[in-house]
């Protein structure tokens, strides 16, 4: 005889679908929440789009990316994005790795001092480091200076990112468990630890290009036409261009962010740091 | 295949002295476990030997050589850790051939090793998983077969069934074993389970406070603990205050009741000594209606049952003190709490310690 289930089973069956469904006021507020973003982001949008009285077009964004000073400004600040984070990830994955296989009892010096650049003002800093520089007057007018500024400016963020992807390894087991089976200390450090905190040092490097990438005070203070820069300047002449500018610097960072999210998927297969199987 | 040999190693943390002029052989394709207490000393020893402290003093040698100035990476030595150790970023094979590569085997040779380790360790049908697709068992599992790749001198293992349950337990140090055997390799086992210790081991020290307590086979540390701490820590004892009378004679207890011993206890007549008797030494019989204590035995109380299985374990108020008996569990349901019985203790299981 076919087994009928009760309303109280059928009830029962249904209850995680029903646990799992978002409540109005969950999808009220998660709806204001985007509108919050997403009508700024709109309205620039549409009125980089306005060639005139309801005609819209890529006009703004054509002599976007016709005028020189755009493409000179923009590869300038993406050059120095990317010597910040090589410069950055040299300099603080092997001392962080140091820090929490060695000496772990300097952790919280090192998240102090890591949040120095949010402690500075960068007006403060470049008024420090102009003081430091002075000795070297050619530094200062050498654009390169300006990664060096940016590795200290984007510290928080690339110490916080690695100190977070080797807190979800157990680095010095793992370090020690190369070592047993003769790995030397730099073979350790790339073969096994670098490709676990991948993930981490992604998005150090991509916080980092995106705080480079936006930074005014301190390039406009020493005088280096950075993208920012630029963007500022058309700000202040061109209305129309300089929503175009927003919109294509915020489809950038954007993209980056994506980049960064599809690149932890799809090549993080492998290593799940933090993922520790029960045992069966 | 190697001989170890730790010659009066001692290592202090700041104030703290973790090992205390440790001591001890161990022969070619010998297993010897380390057991003791958490803080006895026994993972710094194993640390040690495999070169991630260094000691300070004392020497270590591998088939006579001296191996401390050696690096960890250089020792040729594999070791399977307390917390899964295996790489995320690399399959199972990956994991095993890892060694390999890092002493340049051509790959074909690694894929073959690695293979042949995986099958021995019963995961040929997982080459190809991540450690997180494998459960702790197999991670282990896969962590013996990377230390082994390498086919190093001494294998460590540093309590590495500690974070599995009992089952899996129970079949994983069984595999070691197994493994161990087959390969003849010289093999420190670290471990506070005392099942485990005695289970496996061709030999066992046991440790407190950094020193060497003892070391032998699992039977006679079992049967004839040199000291009050083995006898507490390994396996359950009764423990009693006793005086000899005569060299197959004590008394235990403040009632002077005396019990048989074997001779041979090296402890003499009149001495005050500690009297230890395991809990299946203790036998004891029904006393139904009043009846009369039998001779050779002094009387006592059911007080408790814990089930066991095959045996039950009988918690006792006596003459001489409350003690603990194991008793078959189908013999242990003609005697519920509360019932009068004969407790004898026989005198193979007695050990006599001079205080």
């Amino acid at each position: 005889m076919a087994s009928v289930a009760a309303p109280a089973e059928k009830k029962a069956r249904r209850a995680p679908r029903e646990h799992r469904r978002p409540s109005f006021w969950t999808i009220f507020w998660l709806i204001m929440a985007a509108l919050y973003f997403l009508i700024p982001l709109y309205s620039t949008l549409q009125f980089s789009l306005e060639t005139g009285q309801h005609s819209y077009g890529f006009k703004w964004y054509g002599q976007t990316f016709a005028d020189p000073m755009f493409r000179t400004s923009f590869l300038f600040s993406l050059r120095l994005a990317v010597e910040t984070v090589i410069i950055g990830l040299v300099l603080m994955v092997p001392t962080v790795y140091w820090v929490h296989l060695r000496l772990p009892q300097l952790r919280p010096l090192m998240d102090v001092v890591s949040i120095l650049p949010f402690v500075v003002p960068p007006v403060a800093l470049v008024v420090g480091l102009s003081g430091v520089f002075n000795v070297l007057p050619w530094m200062l007018s050498n654009s390169q200076i300006l990664a060096f500024i940016y590795v200290i400016l984007a510290l928080p963020f690339t110490y916080r990112s690695l100190d977070a992807g080797m807190r979800a390894i157990n680095v010095k087991t793992l370090t020690e468990a190369a070592q047993s089976v003769g790995a030397p200390g730099w073979k350790t450090l790339l073969f096994v630890i670098l490709p676990n905190i991948r993930t981490a040092m992604l998005s150090g490097a991509f916080l980092t290009l995106a705080i480079v990438m936006g930074e005014y005070t301190i390039s406009s203070l020493l005088l280096f036409n950075t993208f920012a820069v630029y963007m500022y300047y058309i700000g202040n002449t061109e209305a129309q261009p300089a929503a175009a500018l927003a919109i294509i610097s915020f489809t950038l960072t954007w993209g980056a962010m994506m980049g960064l999210f599809l690149l932890s998927r799809r090549r993080g297969r492998g290593s799940s740091p933090g993922v520790t199987a029960v045992s069966r | 295949m190697a001989r170890l040999d730790l010659h009066g190693i001692h290592k202090e943390f700041g104030e703290v002295t973790a090992l205390a002029e440790l001591s001890l052989e161990v022969e070619s394709g010998e297993l010897v476990s380390l057991l003791g207490p958490s803080g006895c000393g026994k993972t710094t020893a194993l640390r040690i030997v495999a070169g991630f402290e260094q000691p300070t003093r004392g020497e270590l040698l591998v088939d006579g050589s001296d191996v401390i100035p050696v690096p960890a990476s250089k020792r040729n030595m594999g070791m399977v850790f307390q917390a899964y150790s295996l790489f995320p970023n690399m399959t199972a094979r990956q994991n095993v051939e890892f060694g390999l590569r890092m002493r340049k085997v051509a790959r074909d040779k690694c894929r073959a090793r690695a293979a042949e380790l995986l099958e021995l360790v019963g995961l040929a049908a997982r080459v190809d998983n991540y450690p997180h697709e494998l459960s702790g068992g197999q991670q282990q599992r896969v962590a013996l077969a990377r230390a082994l790749a390498i086919e190093p001198a001494i294998l460590l293992l540093d309590e590495p069934l500690s974070a599995l349950d009992a089952k899996v337990r129970v079949d994983l140090r069984q595999q070691i074993r197994h493994v161990q055997q087959r390969l003849g390799i010289t093999t420190l086992y670290v471990t506070h389970d005392q099942e485990e210790a005695l289970s496996i081991s061709d030999r066992i020290a046991v440790m407190s406070d950094g020193n060497l307590e003892q070391v032998g086979a699992p039977a006679e540390i079992y049967r004839s603990p040199h000291t009050e701490f083995v006898a507490n820590f390994v396996g359950l004892m009764n423990g009693f205050d006793g005086r000899v009378q005569a060299a197959d004679m004590v008394t235990i207890g403040s009632s002077e009741r005396p019990i048989g011993v074997h001779e041979g206890h090296g402890c003499t007549a009149g001495g005050r000594v500690l009297v230890l008797i395991r809990p299946e030494s203790v036998q004891l019989e029904e006393l139904v209606d009043g009846a009369a204590v039998p001779d050779g035995a002094f009387e006592g109380k059911v007080l408790m049952h814990t089930f066991l299985g095959s045996v039950t374990r009988m918690n006792l108020s006596s003459d001489v003190g409350d003690l603990v008996a194991d008793v078959p569990s189908l013999r242990a349901l003609t005697m519920p709490p509360d019932t009068r019985v004969g407790v004898r203790v026989d005198p193979a299981g007695v050990k006599l310690l001079a205080r």
